[in-house]
């Protein structure tokens, strides 16, 4: 334990003097988060600074192995490294999919060749990646994506189409599921892609969503040329591949609700909004309500901790990150179904100043995709069935 | 805050696991229950759980406990919830030798904490005086009497009341009803003048007491605490009893759901196994997912306790707060996915719907304890 305490002074220590003023204050919007990449303009020198920094010492993927841009930390010293983090409200350094989703996959299923080439760079946050899954005919039901890859002897060749692909106008490569063979049964065939978005005959259109925002593509693909190395893992078993990184997609969005939960607590919104008579919130009806969603999300902080520190001790967090999706996701949106309920006539604003832009009315709309993105809540339910509960047909 | 077990408490968990299915299932219950059982509960059992050091768990060692902590304590809970094992470790084991510890005089320690530890003595806490819980309308009183003090008033859902050696009554000793300044706490034997018990089965076939006192006469040593701020070890009481409740409920509620999920894996009706229509599977993942998270508000509130967090009341109330509702929706998907046998006293769901509506309303049902969470809030 005495390492554990030495570390956390030696962070705590640094981060006291390495982490720029204007990196502790909360993250008030998607404009404070450093997504990285080819054409990423920084919002701040701050910002910069602060990113260039964490990268120095590897913490913008502190778990990750030296020679691929990471500490090398172990899980505990991770958790104490967020903690310090925390601590003094420092913000992440760096937001991405190549860090979420890429990564834990390339590690698992890439060849050291792939590692070496992919990981540093996102580390590095110079490489800003993109998720290329659903598509118009394979939603919840993934597995019969159709997008088409063929065998040009040097060279694979992809044409098709992609959706809801997250800043896909944004991003600098992407990782893809692609059919390299259409004869067996769908979950065959399916391959992992990576390419790199300038490629030739690749096209994102952004879709405008209900919050008025777009942070999803429509991509299209017409004869995309894409190297043979750039193959993960075996071919016709993407699939193998596209579950273990779905698992690392539900732990963050299960999660997010976490996050978001460092801004004000629910009750203070609708105190701030309702008032306080005799020292209790002044509808009745809403603050049992309040007092529920306040206790679930505390019971469900620690449900995160727990699971994760029950896969620390070697178990394996496996079909849980569907319950941690499901409930995370769910919460969220009851938690915003309040604050709506609680700001009442304020909180329908949806373009003045002192509404900051209708930032609650279109966060409340987006939370609505939260139980929809990286598979519905009724998908994560039909695991739970099948790998936890081994209900039969599920 | 790790909410990991340790390698000790797994060995608890599994032993109790093994000593509560063996000793005390629910088929243990049933005859107590049909053979109208005088105690209510089996005496050699709890001798027994003496011997394993259950009864010792939250008493140090000078005082003949094994002083293994909440946590410990709750595995043990959550094994008897899982069981419905009938013993008084929730009034004893926990909540008087809690209230022992926290407020007791050295002789009062001495007196006290070796008979709970090895099985002699069983204590109840008489606190609730109407429908619901509410200690801080405590209407009982205490009045001084000479070196002692003279007690009035009326107790009820006093648990194990009915075959208790002593009595830790919570009484008024200055204040108003409302009021949680000015009670205080007394040890009082039941066999007293003035005291009358009456012996009340609940629905769960478990038993607790109404207790009338018409001026119970005790001495000055029978204060437990300090005058007028009984509330002070109330406070440490309840936290533990809460937390022990919600362990008990965790237990009941795991073993209501897994053996409803078991239900609905061999149950064919339309040609198929019910499990296989996802009207069920999806109740059945929605309850396991709650389950879970029920089961981490219950170790952060035992490890509170353990750690002596300032947050400790907090967690507790959340815990009690989240198993009084979860624990319920448990029995109730549980009677209903059994459909017409889950409706039978044959069937041991109807039996846990029944144990945890019990342990929903004691010290708290979620209502309570959202009020308290939001008032500690200020909201």
């Amino acid at each position: 334990m005495s390492d554990l305490k030495a570390f956390a002074a030696e962070v705590r220590e640094w981060l006291e003097a390495n982490c720029p003023e204007e990196m502790r204050k909360p993250i008030t919007g998607d404009k404070d988060l450093c997504w990285g990449g080819r054409n990423w303009e920084f919002q701040s020198d701050a910002q910069k600074v602060w990113l260039d920094r964490m990268v120095a010492k590897g913490w913008t993927v502190p778990t990750w192995p030296k020679e691929y841009g990471g500490a090398g930390l172990s899980r505990a010293e991770e958790i104490i490294l967020k903690k310090e983090m925390a601590r003094i409200g420092a913000r992440s350094p760096l937001s991405s999919f190549g860090i979420w989703m890429l990564g834990p996959a390339l590690l698992k299923f890439g060849t050291e060749e792939q590692k070496l080439e992919h990981l540093p760079p996102v580390a590095r946050g110079e490489i800003r990646w993109c998720q290329g899954y659903s598509e118009p005919s394979a939603g919840s039901d993934l597995a019969s994506l159709a997008t088409k890859c063929e065998d040009k002897g040097d060279h694979f060749m992809v044409n098709g189409q992609k959706v809801w692909t997250s800043y896909a106008d944004k991003a600098d490569w992407i990782f893809c599921l692609v059919r390299t063979d259409n004869t067996g049964k769908k979950h065959h065939g399916i391959s992992f892609v990576l390419f790199d978005m300038e490629t030739p005959g690749v096209e994102a259109r952004p879709i405008k969503l209900i919050s008025g925002r777009s942070p999803f593509c429509e991509t299209f693909f017409e004869d995309v040329r894409v190297e043979k190395k750039n193959l993960v893992g075996t071919r016709d078993r993407g699939w193998d591949v596209a579950k273990y990184l779905l698992t690392h997609e539900r732990e963050m969005i299960g999660g997010q609700g976490q996050l978001e939960g460092q801004g004000r607590p629910l009750h203070e919104i609708a105190a701030g909004s309702l008032g306080i008579e005799d020292g209790k919130l002044a509808d009745p009806m809403l603050r049992s309500k309040v007092a529920e969603a306040e206790i679930d999300d505390w019971a469900f902080s620690l449900t995160v901790s727990r699971k994760l520190a029950e896969a620390k001790a070697g178990a394996s967090l496996g079909a849980d990150s569907s319950m941690l999706k499901y409930y995370g996701t769910e919460l969220n949106k009851r938690k915003y179904e309040l604050m709506m309920d609680a700001t009442g006539h304020d909180g329908l604003e949806w373009e003045s100043d002192r509404s900051n832009d209708g930032k609650l009315a279109r966060s409340w709309l987006r939370t609505k995709g939260n139980s929809i993105e990286g598979g519905t809540s009724e998908v994560q339910l039909n695991i739970i069935s099948k790998h936890i509960l081994q209900l039969p047909g599920a | 805050m790790a909410l990991v077990l340790n390698e000790d408490e797994v060995m608890l968990r599994d032993t109790a696991e093994g000593f509560f299915a063996e000793k005390a299932p629910i088929k243990a219950l049933r005859s107590l229950r049909d053979e109208r059982d005088e105690t209510g509960f089996d005496r050699g059992l709890w001798a027994e759980m003496a011997e394993m050091g259950f009864t010792g768990v939250v008493i140090d060692e000078d005082h003949g406990g094994v002083d293994m902590g909440f946590m410990a304590a709750g595995l043990i809970a959550e094994q008897m919830g899982r069981n419905l094992s009938a013993s008084p470790f929730l009034s004893t084991a926990i909540l008087a030798a809690t209230a022992i510890r926290e407020g007791g005089t050295d002789e009062q320690k001495s007196e006290w904490l070796p008979k709970i530890a090895g099985g002699e003595a069983i204590i109840a806490l008489a606190l609730d005086e109407g429908p619901k819980h509410h200690p801080a309308g405590t209407s009982a009183t205490a009045e001084k009497s000479g070196n002692g003090f003279k007690l009035s008033g009326a107790k009820a859902m006093v648990v194990d009341g009915h075959v208790a050696d002593a009595l830790i009554i919570a009484a008024r000793t200055s204040g108003d009803e409302g009021d949680a300044e000015g009670i205080s706490l007394f040890i009082v034997d039941p066999k007293s003048k003035g005291v009358s018990t009456e012996r009340t089965i609940m629905v769960d076939s478990r038993n607790a007491a109404r207790i009338d006192l018409d001026d119970v006469e005790v001495s000055g040593d029978a204060l437990l605490g300090s005058l007028d701020d009984g509330m002070a070890v109330l406070g440490k009481v309840l936290n533990a009893g809460r937390a022990a409740v919600a362990a008990e409920l965790l237990g009941a509620g795991s073993q209501a759901f897994e053996s409803t999920v078991s239900y609905i894996k061999e149950r064919k009706q339309f040609g198929s196994i019910i499990g296989e229509f996802q009207a069920l599977q999806h109740r059945a993942s929605h309850l396991y997912s709650e389950m879970e998270i029920a089961r981490s508000a219950v170790m952060g509130a035992l490890t509170a306790l353990d750690n002596n967090d300032p947050k400790a009341e907090l967690y507790c109330a959340m815990a009690k707060a989240k198993l009084g509702s979860v624990a319920k929706l448990a029995s109730q998907e549980g009677v209903q996915m059994h459909g017409g046998v889950g409706m039978t006293d044959e069937y041991d769901i109807g039996l846990f719907m029944k144990r945890i509506r019990v342990l929903q309303e004691l010290f708290g049902d979620a209502h309570y304890h959202m009020n308290q969470f939001a008032l500690a809030n200020r909201f």
